[in-house]
């Protein structure tokens, strides 16, 4: 059978080029390692503003308006401007971990939250995101809470969370390592903490430090195995410029869902606080305990996060 | 008004009430509205099951089983009424099953049955039409003793449930795969707007979150099988299955609005059953058949010679019936008794097995406010609505959990979704009231009234962690929503491995106070097989599914 040369070569170069197509993606994917369980930063980010020593650390403000609280309790750490400069970009934290209303106290008061964006952006914020990874549904968590409207209406961007949000950190800890942590607490300029304080049977209390299980994604049940470790590995990751907590209503048994209005009892109190350990062991004198007695307290304080004698460092209580 | 006219507004009505129909499924959702005034009662805002209330097959079944015809299934005289006047527009105008096969049908095939020729032969009338008839007979027979079985054949409840439990998770599946490979492409240009196409999709089909449900494999299968055979017949679901259009067929026995056929015009051309959707027999020389007619009028409308018309009191007693004077419906006396008594003797069978009598599976936990189970069956038509609606995943249809009978009706799998305390959108959306419909005091209960129970929970000490480990965990205890909290702790010493002495909280399920949330199974973290479950007994619709001698009230 007669080819021409032209055929002859157009074929074989199809053939050829078909054959160097299967081999060069044989070879090119062969053994390939994907990525996706390395970490994405493996640096601790920090947000703490300079330590100035012509502020008290912790200040604790009593008011029935909780705004008005908020007011003295900040202004006495320094005002908002110490912490937050024009156009940076603020994650409000604030424990939204459950479907429960503002009277249960199981979630920061919504009040709070909303004056705090306020604040925030009034000191110039470029933007204000106002999130948590709830442990109930979070559109329930978010709604009933009351924060999810509060802080929207305040004028912050309120973030439910979503699988796509996460990333993967290496926190560097005793015990946790690599973990998913909302990309929120990560990629921002300032990040407050606005924890609510409550009773646990594990930990003795949910203030602070506590609260910053709330960034994590996965199973994180599994870290009650050593609580206090693990709170101690978050909060030396995750150094937040300010520390916000509410005491207005203290959920002081029942804790940390509560429920029952019997459970609650009202504080009217703000604190303002550059030193979480500190400010956790303040806080915790409304559950009938002192920062010793609690285990993550007492370690955080070991491994030098913060001071377990808030008096020590700088406290003032303002009762208005 | 010319015929086209109407035939195009007959489009349009098709078109009109899919998309009415699933709208209201994608809203059969949460309703995420942070600015909601009522913080305690989450109530959707739209009446999202009411397109299966208007459903005359679940009134008419559901009145049989339950001797009421519940909330809004009043609403579905508004289709038989008429269709005792005019025939079956339900079928050819509403339907959204209906439209969908009609769509599916439409597609041109090469195959030779299905066009000209063939097609025309395939659409003449078919004696395997009677078949529903039949399956409705027998169904009703069923619902006579008892059992309800309508559902799984109920065209809307079949789309609602196959759109809601399969087609919606299958598209969100789908779409994440797809915006995954423009993700991996790594270009920001395409992977920025394949996000922004992805957004726009999510908003407008997909839930919050990713859902998965037990048994779909059968769901997605019956539902795709019905789909295909509109490629081997028109409408081969509509006019051979059925039990809705069946019962239509029967009410329309007595319409006053029909085909009147003018002999002398025709020329024989066969456009008419080209054409025909009912598959009865438009063209002259047939007896046209009412009860199969979907009133399409694409007979009237593809007829070149104007022998065809739809016109009031058609008065051709030759044309209309069969000439041989047997009933419009085509079926036999004989073969309807032998129907109602199979359906008798299907419900006797399930209900000679052990499947709730006297084995009720432990497992089968039942949505909360759900009817005693001998009612809760009496009345779920499996729309799969409750399971649409659950904002944890938690509800799922049953494959044999509850029995062949209670197929592909809710049960609640903790380990997936626990039962949100003050959440009461299964109830909201339930059509027929199988499941109540609460107020969140009904559910959460209060000093007076005792709150509303799905379990109880049980430790599996040989997999606890403070049990059986000698570690601490309590995360049962932090997740229990009752207050005070049903699971209560314990400190106790424990021994390690090592004999060196550790101190453990370990839980304890107080049955007085657990509601059966599963809360505490869905958070457990011994996550294959958990260290704390629930099983049915406690629940509040069966007195006699009980531990307890005597419950504390409140």
């Amino acid at each position: 059978m007669e080819m021409e040369r032209r055929e002859f070569l157009k074929k074989t170069a199809k053939a050829v080029a078909l054959a160097a197509i299967a081999g060069g993606t044989g070879l090119y994917f062969h053994n390939r390692v994907r990525d996706t369980y390395l970490p994405v930063i493996t640096k601790p980010h920090t947000f703490p503003v300079p330590l100035d020593r012509q502020f008290p650390q912790v200040v604790l403000a009593k008011h029935t308006d909780p705004t008005i609280a908020l007011q003295y309790a900040l202004d006495a750490v320094g005002g908002i401007k110490r912490f937050i400069y024009p156009g940076e970009r603020v994650t409000i934290k604030p424990n939204i971990g459950w479907d429960r209303t503002p009277e249960q106290a199981a979630n920061t008061n919504p009040i709070l939250v909303a004056e705090m964006v306020r604040l925030c952006l009034q000191a110039g914020a470029s933007e204000v995101i106002v999130t948590d990874v709830s442990c109930n549904d979070p559109r329930r968590a978010f709604m009933r809470s009351g924060i999810g409207e509060a802080a929207r209406q305040a004028g912050a961007k309120v973030v439910l969370p979503a699988k796509e949000d996460f990333i993967k950190v290496n926190m560097e800890g005793e015990l946790l390592t690599v973990w998913p942590v909302l990309k929120h607490f990560i990629y921002t300029d300032r990040l407050i903490n606005m924890p609510i304080v409550k009773q646990h049977s594990l930990s003795q209390c949910t203030i602070g430090m506590k609260n910053f299980y709330g960034i994590l994604g996965g199973r994180r049940n599994k870290l009650h195995q050593r609580i206090d470790q693990s709170i101690v590995d978050l909060a030396g990751f995750c150094r937040p410029t300010l520390t916000v907590i509410d005491a207005t209503r203290v959920l002081v048994s029942g804790g940390p869902q509560g429920g029952s209005l019997d459970n609650v009892e009202m504080e009217n109190s703000v604190i303002c606080s550059t030193d979480q350990v500190a400010s956790d062991s303040r806080s915790v004198e409304f559950l009938g305990l002192r920062g010793e007695q609690v285990g993550h307290i007492a370690l955080a304080a070991k491994a030098g996060l913060g001071q377990l004698d808030y008096r020590a460092a700088g406290y003032r209580e303002i009762i208005v | 008004m010319t015929i086209t006219t109407v035939k195009n507004l007959r489009r349009v009505s098709q078109v009109v009430f899919f998309l009415v129909f699933f709208w209201l499924i994608l809203k059969t959702t949460f309703p995420v509205d942070f600015s909601s005034a009522s913080q305690n009662e989450i109530t959707i805002p739209y009446p999202v099951s009411i397109a299966l209330e208007f459903d005359p097959l679940v009134a008419v079944a559901v009145l049989l089983t339950s001797g009421t015809i519940y909330k809004g299934l009043l609403w579905s005289l508004v289709i038989l009424i008429p269709t005792i006047f005019i025939g079956r527009f339900f079928c050819g105008w509403v339907c959204p099953l209906g439209s969908l096969n009609q769509w599916i049908s439409e597609i041109p095939s090469e195959r030779r049955g299905r066009k000209g020729a063939g097609k025309i032969k395939s659409n003449r009338y078919h004696k395997f039409q009677r078949i529903k008839y039949y399956i409705l007979i027998f169904f009703l027979g069923a619902a006579l003793t008892g059992v309800l079985q309508v559902g799984l054949l109920d065209p809307l409840s079949l789309l609602a449930r196959s759109v809601g439990t399969v087609i919606l998770p299958m598209l969100h599946v789908a779409a994440d795969a797809t915006l995954g490979w423009f993700k991996a492409i790594g270009f920001p240009p395409v992977m920025n707007l394949a996000q922004k196409v992805y957004d726009m999709f999510a908003w407008l089909f997909l839930t919050y979150r990713q859902v998965h449900y037990h048994a779909v494999i059968t769901i997605g299968l019956f539902f795709v099988i019905i789909l295909i055979l509109n490629r081997l017949f028109t409408r081969f679901w509509c006019r051979a299955i059925c039990p809705l259009g069946a019962l239509l067929g029967i009410c329309s026995r007595f319409a006053i609005f029909g085909l009147k056929k003018n002999e002398s015009a025709c020329d024989g051309c066969n456009a008419c059953l080209l054409n025909c959707q009912g598959g009865d027999n438009p063209a002259i020389g047939d007896p046209w058949r009412q009860a199969e007619c979907h009133l399409c009028l694409n007979c009237q409308a593809s007829c070149p010679t104007g022998a065809l018309k739809f016109t009031f009191f058609p008065n051709q007693k030759v044309t209309q019936t069969n000439p041989a004077g047997t009933p419009k419906v085509d079926i036999t006396r004989r073969k309807a008794v032998a129907s109602v008594v199979g359906g008798i003797a299907m419900a006797a069978l399930y209900r000679t097995g052990d499947a709730f009598a006297v084995n009720s599976n432990p497992y089968l936990i039942r949505p909360p406010g759900s009817q005693p189970e001998h009612d809760f069956l009496a009345r779920c038509i499996r729309c799969g609505q409750c399971m649409r609606v659950c904002p944890n995943n938690a509800l799922h249809p049953t494959l044999l959990e509850a029995g062949l009978e209670g197929l592909w009706s809710p049960i609640l799998i903790p380990r997936i979704g626990y039962c949100e305390p003050t959440c009461t959108l299964c109830g909201q959306v339930c059509p027929t009231g199988a499941i109540r419909e609460m107020s969140v005091k009904d559910k959460v209960g209060s000093t007076d009234i005792p709150p509303n129970r799905i379990g109880t929970a049980f430790i599996d000490r040989g997999r606890c962690l403070p049990w059986a480990m000698a570690t601490p965990c309590i995360v049962c205890e932090e997740w229990c929503p009752t207050s005070p909290k049903a699971i209560y702790l314990r400190e106790e010493k424990v021994y390690n491995r090592k004999g060196s002495v550790v101190v453990v909280k370990r839980p304890y399920v107080d049955p007085e106070l657990c509601t059966g949330c599963g809360a505490c199974e869905f958070a457990c973290p011994v996550v294959d097989k958990r260290a704390i479950y629930v099983t049915s007994v406690g629940e509040t619709r069966s007195q006699d599914n009980q531990i307890l001698l005597e419950r504390k009230k409140g």
